[in-house]
Formats: C-alpha cells, structure tokens, sequence
C-alpha cells in the first residue's frame, strides 16, 4: 500500500511543482543578493541571511529558514490534508477501502507518504540552496553564530540535524492536517482547518499575555535550529522543540486514527 | 451470499436502515429497490463495512461482516453510488493502482466450480473466455496487465489509449468503473445503480453482461431505481421504503397476476352478460370493444370457453399481471408523501422459493 501511495505521489504534478516553487524561494532571494549585494544587516531579516553573502556554505540553513515559517508549513497542510478528503472528494476512498484496505493501514500508508513527501521537500531544498549558495557566494568554513570557525565535517552534521529538526516540526504539521483530513470530505477545508491551528500558534506566540502557553505551542520551537550553529550548540531549545512536536505528532495521529476506524464512510 | 438480519441504521435521529432482513441465494440476479432516500444506499455501504450499523447482523459469502472484510472483500467487486478514479490518470493506470492496493494473493476460500448453466443470447465463441477469466490466483506483472486488458475488454473500454479519465464521458467512467470491480473476478458483486450516465445501448451492453455473469455463477446484488431493468434481467428481488422491506420475492412472484382478465371482442353486450352469470365474477371497466373481468377463483380459460360457447368472437384474452412500476408504487410511498390509507398493513411479502428449503 506504502508503493501504491508513492506512486500517486510521484505520478502527481502537484508533488513536483509544490518542491520547485519551495527551492525557487530561496533562489530568488540568493540571486536578489548577490546581483544588488545589499544583505540584512546582522541581527535583522531571517536567520543567517546577513552572513550569506560573505560565505554560501551557511545558505541551506538560511534557506530552510526562509520557507520553515510559512511555506513549507502550507505545502504540507495542503498535501496532509489532502490525503485522505482527497479521496473522499474523488471518490476513490471508498473504492480502496473495499478492495480491501485496512482502515490503519491506509492512513499509515498516507503518513509514510506525507513524510516521504516532507524529507523530499527539505532535501531538495537543502541541496538546492547549497548549490545556488556555492555558486553565487563561494564556500569558505563556516563562521558559527557565536563567532567560532565551524569545521566543514562538523558543519555537515549539523545541516543533517538541521534538515532532520525541520522534517520533523512539519511532520507536526501533518498530524494536524491529517486528523482534520479524517474529519471532512473537502481536502480545502482540512488544509484551512490546520493552517488555522498554526496561524493561531503563530500569534500566540508574538503576544506577551500568552507568555504562559508560548512554550507549548507548536510553532515556538520552529527556528530554534538556530542554535545547531553556535558553539558549543545550544541543545535546550532544540530538544524541546523535539518533544514537544512529538506529543502533538502523538497527540492528533491517535485522534486521527481513532476517528478514521471507526468512521462512516459517506463520501 | 448475503444475509442481513433485524439490520438497522441510524444518523442521528434519522432512521435510514430499519430492521432489514435481506437474504441473496448464490446464483441470483438480485434487484434492490426503493424511491431515493429509502435507505439502499446506506444498505449497500452496510454490506460492503464502509457505513457500521446500528444494530443488526450481516453476513456476506457466510462470514460475519465487516469483522470479516479481509477475507469477504477480495471476493466482492462492487460499484457504489458512482465510479471514484484519480481523474490525472489513465484507466489503465487506475485500474492498476487499485489492483496493486489490495492483498495480491487469491482468495483464501477459493469457491466450488459452479454447475454449468445455460447463458442466455446467442452463443458465444471461445475467445470470450479468455483464460483468465478462469478463477485462478493470477498476479505477475504480465498477468495483472493481461487481466486490466481483458477487463477493460469486457466493459467495452479496449482502445481508450492513455487518456487521462477526465477526458471521459460519464458513460466511459461508468464502464471504467464497472471494469474496477470485475477486475478480481468476483464472487459476488454489488452494484448500485451501474447504468447511470449510459445510453440505451450502452445500458443494454451492461444488462447482457451481467445476465452472462451470473449465468456463469456470480451472484451479483443490483440496487437500482430502474424498474424496467430490474424487470428485464433479476431473479429475485427486494423493495424497500424507508428504511423498512415491504416485499422480497423472486420476481415471477411479485409480478403474480392480479386477478383480472381484459377481454377484447366485437360482441361486447353478449360477453358482458355471459360473463356476470359466472359464479364470484364482477364486471369492471367497459369501452365499446373490452371489458375488463375481475376473477375471483374462477380459472380465467373456464371464463374463455363459456364465452366462445355463448357465441362471442373472442379477439384476445389477457390476464393481466402488474408490471414492477405497479407493484413498486403500490408498496412504496414516495419521499414526503403521506401515508397511503389503502396500503394493506401487515408483514412484509415473503417468498416462498420453490428452490430453497423451508
């Protein structure tokens, strides 16, 4: 079932167009800065931008920054909740849940694919920005946030946590999408419902009165990869960042799967 | 096949699905019937365990469902409320996508070779039993395609190419749609309305098929709103209104005559006259050339012979049966209309099968 979901994935134009328009961002902005030459100053705009133009090797990083807050997180809500309303809206659901496919078995199947679809996405866009970023700035060893040399081995390990943090905050994301997909029958109104959940996190987390819940949202944690690159690396943010994505990955897979087996199937 | 018992359903205080009892033989051709919202539907997804009843008991090829579905299902193809395809891709592809979904094995009780019966029509020649057709556990690469070629063969879908399925017509989604459920060589197959969106040759097409099917002993379970189809090609059938079974018979009895005779013939006046004289006979409906006879107990050739013996030139004599839409809207009320007082209260109309013991 796993090879049959990848199949639709891969056979979708959507998957394709979704990943060149996620690694098109941060070439833009990498070619936007090199042709004017005018960076951030440091300390302002998104994480690592400023140090860009003076070394491309920490451009994947800065990239992964700049399509973590917001469009990464609609490509995966889109793509989660597409999952299972998609095949509801096309009526295809019921026609694989007959031919048979176990109720769990699907669902895990969507979730496998979703985090194939997540890994790609930050992959590529990784690998994307270390080539623009080589190309148009050069590679020299990277200069850590607190001021340190990063030593090229030292520096791949943590790009390797890095994408493996961001994989696993929008796997977060796609909990929450794919519980709302189990919920109703339209793919939009799943993508809407978890990107609902996220924009409220997000603002949240900006106001000072919620200071009391910030630390569980699920967005507070999001950039805190950040800290991968100082040295000595600062794990406290990084691992509550970890644990607290697992509990809502727990949390909302399980109502997810709880209201899917036992769902009437009216689509 | 299938067998439901007291099965019931309810959305919230709606009660779509009422203590239905619905008992398909293997080998029927059997029509589900009811005005739209009457529940066939939500009974159809009951069968199949994507609805989870109420309350009630269904068994499906005589396992419990849908805690059997794993090994039920294999053995059931099934059209429900329209054909679902990923419409980007081919009907080819479709096809192989939902082949390669389920479990690739056979089915885990491979059923007993059916008595050869008679297949109506005209007789077909060897190359429409092509060999896969035999129920065998077939699934290599080269035979899943063979299989989707021979299906799509079947449904009259050979030579759609790799057109993406929406650039189909409603007409080609339904045969595609049908051909999905073929695909495993089913035991049993459960259709609901499966001659939606064809013309009347492509629902003539679907018709002889599924004649041929169950000729060759697939039980197939047919829940429609056309009566006239259900009239031309089922066995056995069922009628359902709101919720609740009002008749199931084998059709021959349900379309029992109902006790009149019409009688056409140039002597109207002599025929009339003859006629009333016969014991328990009312006269009916009269234009210048037929009278119309109820019977009652009298054998409708007793009333022939007093009438060619009193001299009357009988042109024609009918015994005049109901068709199923007659039956239909007697049983059935139609949504939102008011109860019907000369409705007969009572238990439902059970047959009595010639064909099954008890």
């Amino acid at each position: 079932m796993f090879l049959v979901e990848l199949r639709k994935l891969v056979t979708r134009p959507r998957t394709w167009v979704t990943i060149a328009l996620l690694a098109g961002l941060p070439t833009l902005v990498a070619v936007l800065l090199r042709v004017t030459g005018v960076g951030p100053r440091p300390g302002q705009g998104p994480a690592f931008l400023s140090q860009v133009l003076n070394n491309g090797a920490l451009f994947p990083a800065a990239a992964l920054a700049l399509v973590l807050p917001v469009f990464l997180p609609v490509a995966v809500a889109v793509l989660a909740g597409d999952s299972v309303a998609g095949e509801a809206s096309t009526g295809t659901l019921r026609y694989l849940l007959v031919r048979p496919v176990g109720r769990t078995r699907l669902l895990v199947a969507k979730l496998a694919v979703t985090i194939v679809f997540v890994f790609l996405a930050v992959l590529v866009v990784a690998a994307v920005a270390f080539a623009v970023g080589a190309w148009l700035f050069g590679v020299k060893p990277l200069p850590s946030v607190s001021g340190q040399t990063i030593a090229a081995q030292d520096a791949t390990w943590r790009t390797a946590v890095t994408v493996a943090y961001a994989a696993w905050s929008m796997l977060g994301v796609a909990a929450v999408a794919l519980f709302a997909s189990t919920v109703t029958d339209s793919p939009l109104a799943a993508a809407l419902g978890a990107l609902a959940a996220l924009v409220t996190s997000q603002v949240l987390d900006l106001l000072d009165a919620a200071a009391a819940v910030k630390p569980y949202l699920p967005t507070h944690y999001w950039l805190a990869f950040v800290d991968l690159f100082r040295t000595p690396v600062l794990w406290h943010d990084v691992s509550r960042g970890f644990a607290v994505q697992a509990v809502y990955i727990a949390v909302f897979l399980g109502a997810a799967w709880a209201n899917f087996a036992t769902k009437d199937i009216k689509s | 096949m299938i067998r439901t018992e007291g099965l019931t359903k309810r959305f919230g205080g709606l009660v779509a699905v009422d203590g239905l009892d619905l008992e398909v033989h293997e080998g029927d051709l059997f029509g589900f019937l009811g005005p739209n919202g009457s529940g066939k539907t939500t009974t159809v997804r009951m069968l199949l365990g994507l609805v989870f009843a109420t309350s009630g008991g269904i068994e499906v090829l005589g396992r419990p469902m849908p805690r059997a579905a794993r090994e039920v299902l294999p053995q059931v193809g099934s059209l429900v409320e329209g054909p679902g395809f990923y419409p980007h891709l081919s009907g080819r592809a479709n096809l192989a996508l939902f082949d390669a979904a389920g479990p690739p094995g056979p089915a885990p009780n491979p059923p007993s070779p059916h008595p050869a019966r008679p297949v109506p029509g005209p007789p077909e020649g060897e190359r429409s039993r092509p060999r896969s057709w035999a129920r065998t556990a077939v699934h290599s690469p080269r035979q899943r395609r063979r299989r989707i070629d021979d299906v799509l063969a079947r449904v009259g879908l050979e030579g759609v190419g790799r057109r993406p399925v929406r650039a189909y017509s409603t007409g080609m989604r339904q045969r595609l749609g049908l051909a999905a459920a073929l695909l495993r060589t089913p035991r049993l197959l459960v259709l609901d309305e499966p001659t939606n969106g064809l013309d009347p040759h492509g629902m003539r097409e679907v018709r002889d098929l599924l004649v041929e099917l169950a000729g060759n002993g697939t039980t197939v379970f047919l829940s429609s709103h056309l009566l006239a189809e259900i009239e031309l090609v089922c066995t056995r059938a069922a009628i359902v209104d709101r919720g609740r079974l009002v008749a199931q018979d084998r059709v021959e009895a349900l379309l029992g005559p109902t006790g009149r005779v019409l009688v056409t013939t140039p002597d109207i006046a002599v025929a009339a006259d003859l006629a009333a004289a016969l014991p328990g006979v009312r006269l009916g409906e009269r234009r210048p050339d037929r009278l119309a006879v109820h019977l009652d107990g009298t054998a409708p050739e007793a009333l022939n012979r007093r009438l060619v013996d009193g001299g009357v030139r009988v042109r024609e004599l009918v015994v005049e049966r109901p068709t199923l839409e007659d039956v239909f809207l007697r049983l059935t009320r139609g949504p939102g209309a008011a109860p019907r007082p000369d409705r007969p209260a009572g238990p439902p109309r059970q047959g009595r099968d010639p064909d099954v013991p008890g």
